[in-house]
C-alpha cells in the first residue's frame, strides 16, 4: 500500500512552520536551551527543547483553547498547517478523511492544575474540561470535530514510536477504503510532573550546556534533552491525490515495518536483531534495497548503549553496501519529543529530500566507531532519493518507514 | 486485497472483570444477572457526587504476578497480564518453547506475534497516588522528586502495557497500544484483527484494561454529570435503556483475546470461539461529550463491519450494547442499530452487561467483545440488570434482568465514546451456515 505525502504541518522547537523548521536545521540553530516557566534543577536537568515561538491564540479559537491542553493546541495548530500545505478542504464525503495520531502522555499541563485542585481544594475545584482534556484521545478528537473528519480515527501509543507508528496504521486505514489520513502527534511534556515522570527513567542528561546535552553518536553522549512539538502530516492513497489535483507531493510512504524487543520493560534487547528485522520489513515492503537507499534518519536516542544497539542494527542490514549509508539524527536539534519526534523526523527527511540537503547530527565532533555507516556531522549537499526514518519507542518499540522522493509510477 | 482474504478467529478469552473471578466466574455472574456496583471502597466517596463502582477485588500476587511486577506496574497493567494468562492458557498456544518436539504444533513464530492493547486512561491511578506524594496533596506546584517512584516514567506513557505483554509472551511481531477514550478495546481487538488480516501477524494478544476508579476520574465525571448519583442504592444504580437512568457507573477490568488466523488456528486442532468478520470504527465529528439522536455515524460503522463479512442485517440476532446508562447513549444507540438493521431491530436481542460490571472506559469494549464471544459460542444472552422502566425512545429487546437461551450466528459489539469515536466489530459462529 503506497501513500504520498501531501501536506505538512510542524510544530517544533525549531519553529512554527514547515519552512521555518528547516531554514532553522540548515542553519543550525539550537532550539535546545534552558527552560522557561520554572527551575528544574531539582529535577537534575536544565534544557530542553521548547517551542517558544508558539503563540495558541494565532491558532486555536478561545472558546476551544480553554477546553484543550497545550499538546493540543500544537495538534490543531499543525493539523491546519498540513491541511494548508496540502491545500486540503473536507470533501463531500465526511467518511473520506480520518484522523489518525500517535499520542505519548496526554494533557500533562492541564491535568497537573485540576489534580492540583482536586487534592488543594477538593472535587468541586475540578472543572468540566478534565474529561476531555488529558486523555490520549484528546487532540485526535478535537481534530477530527474541529474540521468535519468523520472517518475511520484512531490513537496509537508507543513512545517515540508513534510517529511512524501512526503512518503505518494509516495505511491499514487506506487499504480500507479511507482516501485521506492526517498522522503524526505533538507531545507536551515541559510541566513538573511530566518532567519528574521522564526525568525517572535515567536517560536524562545533566549537561547545562545546549552543546553538551544531547549528543546521539558522539563519544560524549550522556543521555537525552527533552523537547516538546511534532509534526502532522496529510497522507493520500494515489489515486485520489491525482484526482483533487493535489498540488504537491512530498514523497511517498513506500514501505513500513515495526518489532517488539520483548526483552525486558526498560533495557533494550542486547543484540539489536529485532531492530533490525524491523528495517528489513520496511525496505521489503517497499520493495527496496539497502544498497537503493540514500539516507537513515536515524532515532538518535543519545545514550551509549541505545546508541551502539542502534549502529549495530543499521550495520547489520546495510554493512553490506559498497559505500556506507548516511545516517543522521535531526532530532539532535530539538531534543526528543517522544510521539512527535518521528513523526517530525518524516517531515525533515521529505524536506532534505526536496532540496537534496542533508542535515548533519548537532555537535557531532568526536563520532563512535561505526563500521558501514558514514555518521553526518556537517550539512552536506546529496540527491536523496530514498531514506529509511527510524524510531525506537522505550521498553522496545521499534519501528520504519522508507519514504521515496518520487512515487513509484508516477511517471507512467 | 487478495482475493484470499486471511480470516481471523478468536481461539482464547480472558477476563478480570468486577463481582467475580476469571473468564468462567465473569460468564457465571453476568448470566446470574447479578451485579457488581457498590459503594466506592478504594477511598471516602463522601465528597463526590457520584459514590459507586464497580470495583475488582484484584490482588495480583495472588493471581500470579511477582512483587516486582506489581512494584512497576500500575493496576491496568496488572489486570491485562493477568487475563493474557487466562487467555493464552486458554488458547492452548504454548509460548516461549521453541519450534521442536511435541509442542511445536502450538509454539507460534514469535516474530509473527502482535500485541494490541486498549486503554482509556492507562496508569492513572499510578499517576495520581504518585502525585500526591510528590506534590504533598497539592500543596506544591514544584513536585518534590524526593517523594517519586522510579517507575515513573513507565506510568506516564501507556504503552508500557504492550510492553509488558510482548515481554511477557515473548511477542516481536508489532505492538502497540491503542487510546480512543471509551472505544479503545473495540478498536484494539479491531486493529488486532487487522494485523492478522493484513498478513503482520499470525496471532495477537489483543484486549484492553482500565482502572480509572480513583479521585481525579471521578471528578471530571462528577462535574458534567456523566456518572450516576443513585448513591443510596449502588447495586440498582446502572440502568442502561430503563427510564429510570441516571449516567453511568463506574467500573474497572480487562479483557484479553488472543486471535489467531482460521488456518493457523485449524492446523493445532484449536478450538473457535467465533470469527471476527468485521470492524469498522468512525467519528461523529460533532462534540466531545455530546451525541446527536440519530446515531448516524454508529450505523455507519455497523454497516461497514457487517458489509466487510458480507452479513445481512437480518442475520444478526444479538447485540451487546454500548448501554452506558446515560440518557443520551442509550437513545442515541437505540436509533443506530434501528438505521442498520432496519425492520430487523425489531427482532434483535441487545443487551449492556455495563447494568452489571460498569463502565470500565477504554476495558469495557473488550469485556463486552469476550461476553459476546462467549454468548455465541454457548447460545446464552446475557441480560440487561436493573431494566424495569421502558423509555419510550429505547424500544428494543434489552433481555431484561433474565439471561436467554437463544442459538445466536452473528453477533455485533459496539461501543461510543469521548471524542466522537464510534466503533463495532461483529463476531460469528463457526457453526455458522453461509451460501
Amino acid at each position: 500500500m503506497s501513500l504520498l505525502v501531501t501536506g505538512l504541518g510542524v510544530v517544533a522547537p525549531t519553529g512554527v512552520g514547515v519552512e521555518a523548521h528547516w531554514e532553522s536545521l540548515l542553519r543550525g540553530e539550537h532550539a535546545i536551551g534552558p527552560i522557561e516557566g520554572f527551575d528544574p534543577s531539582v529535577y537534575g536537568i536544565s534544557l530542553a527543547g521548547q517551542v517558544r515561538g508558539f503563540d495558541p491564540d494565532e491558532h486555536v479559537a478561545p472558546q476551544l483553547k480553554v477546553q484543550t491542553d497545550r499538546w493540543t493546541w500544537m495538534s490543531l495548530a499543525a493539523a491546519t498547517l498540513a491541511a494548508e500545505d496540502a491545500d486540503y478542504t473536507a470533501p463531500e464525503d465526511v467518511y473520506a478523511t480520518s484522523v489518525f495520531l500517535a499520542s505519548g502522555s496526554g494533557g500533562n499541563e492541564f491535568s497537573q492544575h485540576e489534580i492540583q485542585g482536586l487534592w488543594a481544594r477538593g472535587p468541586k475545584a475540578v472543572g468540566a474540561y478534565q474529561s476531555i482534556a488529558w486523555f490520549y484521545a484528546a487532540s485526535t478528537g478535537q481534530v477530527s470535530i474541529r474540521d468535519g473528519y468523520k472517518g475511520p480515527s484512531g490513537v496509537v501509543v508507543s513512545e517515540g514510536a508513534g510517529g511512524l507508528d501512526s503512518i503505518g496504521w494509516a495505511r491499514r486505514v487506506a487499504r480500507r477504503g479511507t482516501p485521506a489520513v492526517l498522522v503524526g502527534g505533538t507531545e507536551a511534556g515541559m510541566c513538573p510532573y511530566a518532567l519528574l515522570c521522564q526525568a525517572t527513567s535515567g536517560r536524562l542528561s545533566t549537561a547545562t550546556r545546549p552543546e553538551e546535552a544531547y549528543l546521539p553518536f558522539d563519544r560524549r553522549a550522556n543521555g537525552h534533552v527533552v523537547g516538546e512539538g511534532g509534526a502532522i502530516l496529510l497522507v493520500e492513497e494515489p489515486g485520489a491525490a491525482r484526482a483533487r489535483g493535489a498540488r504537491r507531493v512530498w514523497g511517498e510512504v513506500a514501505g513500513y515495518g515495526a518489532t517488539h524487543d520483548a526483552h525486558h520493560h526498560e533495557d533494550p534487547a542486547p543484540d539489536a536483531a529485532q531492530y533490525a528485522r524491523a528495517i528489513r520489513l520496511a525496505l521489503a515492503d517497499a520493495g527496496v534495497s539497502p544498497d537503493e537507499v540514500d539516507l537513515v534518519v536515524a532515532d538518535g536516542a543519545g545514550t551509549p548503549e541505545l546508541d551502539a544497539l542502534e549502529l549495530a542494527a543499521i550495520g547489520a542490514v546495510f554493512g553490506g553496501r559498497r559505500t556506507p549509508v548516511p545516517v543522521t539524527a535531526p532530532s539532535s536539534w530539538t531534543g526528543r519529543l517522544m510521539a512527535g519526534g518521528s513523526a517530525l523526523n518524516v517531515a525533515t527527511a521529505l524536506l532534505a529530500m526536496r532540496d537534496g540537503i542533508v542535515p548533519g547530527t548537532a555537535h557531532l565532533q568526536e563520532p563512535v566507531g561505526a563500521p558501514g555507516v558514514d555518521l553526518v556531522q556537517a550539512t552536506r549537499v546529496q540527491e536523496l532519493r530514498t531514506v529509511v526514518v527510524l524510531a525506537r519507542g522505550a521498553g522496545g518499540f521499534n519501528s520504519s518507514l522508507v519514504l521515496r522522493r518520487d512515487p513509484a509510477g508516477a511517471t507512467a | 486485497m487478495s482475493a484470499e482474504r486471511r480470516r481471523v478467529v478468536v481461539t482464547g478469552i480472558g477476563v478480570v472483570a468486577p463481582g467475580s473471578m476469571g473468564r468462567e466466574g465473569f460468564w457465571e455472574m453476568i448470566t446470574a444477572g447479578r451485579t457488581a456496583t457498590r459503594r466506592i471502597s478504594f477511598f471516602d466517596p463522601a465528597r463526590f457526587r457520584s459514590q459507586v463502582a464497580a470495583e475488582v477485588d484484584f490482588d495480583g500476587r495472588k493471581l500470579g504476578l511477582t512483587a516486582q511486577e506489581v512494584h512497576r506496574n500500575d493496576r491496568f497493567v496488572q489486570m491485562a497480564l493477568v487475563a493474557a494468562d487466562e487467555a493464552v492458557a486458554d488458547s492452548g498456544l504454548r509460548f516461549g518453547v521453541g519450534g521442536t518436539g511435541s509442542d511445536a504444533v502450538d509454539a507460534p513464530d514469535p516474530d509473527r506475534v502482535g500485541v494490541t492493547l486498549g486503554t482509556a486512561v492507562g496508569a492513572t491511578m499510578r499517576l495520581e497516588q504518585e502525585y500526591v506524594s510528590v506534590s504533598d496533596a497539592g500543596k506544591h506546584w514544584l513536585v518534590d522528586p524526593r517523594y517519586a517512584s522510579r517507575f515513573l516514567a513507565h506510568a506516564l506513557v501507556p504503552s508500557c502495557g504492550a510492553t509488558e505483554l510482548a515481554v511477557r509472551f515473548g511477542a516481536h511481531g508489532p505492538a502497540t497500544v491503542v487510546s480512543t477514550g471509551c472505544t479503545s478495546g473495540i478498536d484494539s481487538v479491531g486493529y488486532g484483527s487487522q494485523l492478522v488480516e493484513d498478513g503482520d501477524a499470525d496471532v495477537v494478544i489483543a484486549g484492553a484494561s482500565d482502572a480509572p476508579i480513583s479521585p481525579i476520574s471521578m471528578a471530571c465525571f462528577d462535574t458534567i454529570r456523566a456518572t450516576t448519583d443513585s448513591n443510596d442504592d449502588p447495586e440498582h444504580a446502572s440502568k442502561p435503556f430503563d427510564a429510570r437512568r441516571n449516567g453511568f457507573v463506574m467500573g474497572e477490568g480487562a479483557a484479553v483475546l488472543v486471535l489467531e488466523e482460521l488456518e493457523h488456528a485449524r492446523r493445532r486442532g484449536a478450538e473457535v470461539y467465533c470469527e471476527v468478520t468485521g470492524y469498522a470504527s468512525r467519528c461523529n465529528a460533532f462534540h466531545m461529550t455530546g451525541l446527536k439522536p440519530d446515531g448516524t455515524e454508529m450505523a455507519e460503522a455497523i454497516d461497514q463491519a457487517l458489509d466487510q463479512g458480507r452479513i445481512d442485517p437480518a442475520e444478526v440476532g444479538y447485540v451487546n450494547a454500548h448501554g452506558s446508562g446515560t440518557k443520551q447513549n442509550d437513545r442515541h444507540e437505540t436509533a443506530a442499530v434501528h438505521k442498520s438493521l432496519g425492520s430487523a431491530a425489531d427482532r434483535v436481542a441487545m443487551s449492556s452487561i455495563k447494568s452489571m460490571v460498569g463502565h470500565s472506559l477504554g476495558a469495557i469494549g473488550s469485556i463486552e467483545i469476550a461476553a459476546t464471544a462467549l454468548a455465541v459460542q454457548r447460545g446464552v444472552l446475557p441480560p440487561t440488570a436493573n431494566y424495569e422502566v421502558p423509555d419510550p425512545e429505547c424500544d428494543l429487546d434489552y433481555v431484561p434482568k433474565v439471561a436467554r437461551e437463544q442459538k445466536v450466528d452473528v453477533a455485533l459489539s459496539v461501543g461510543s465514546g469521548f471524542g466522537g469515536f464510534q466503533s463495532a466489530i461483529v463476531l460469528a459462529s463457526p457453526t455458522r451456515r453461509t451460501e
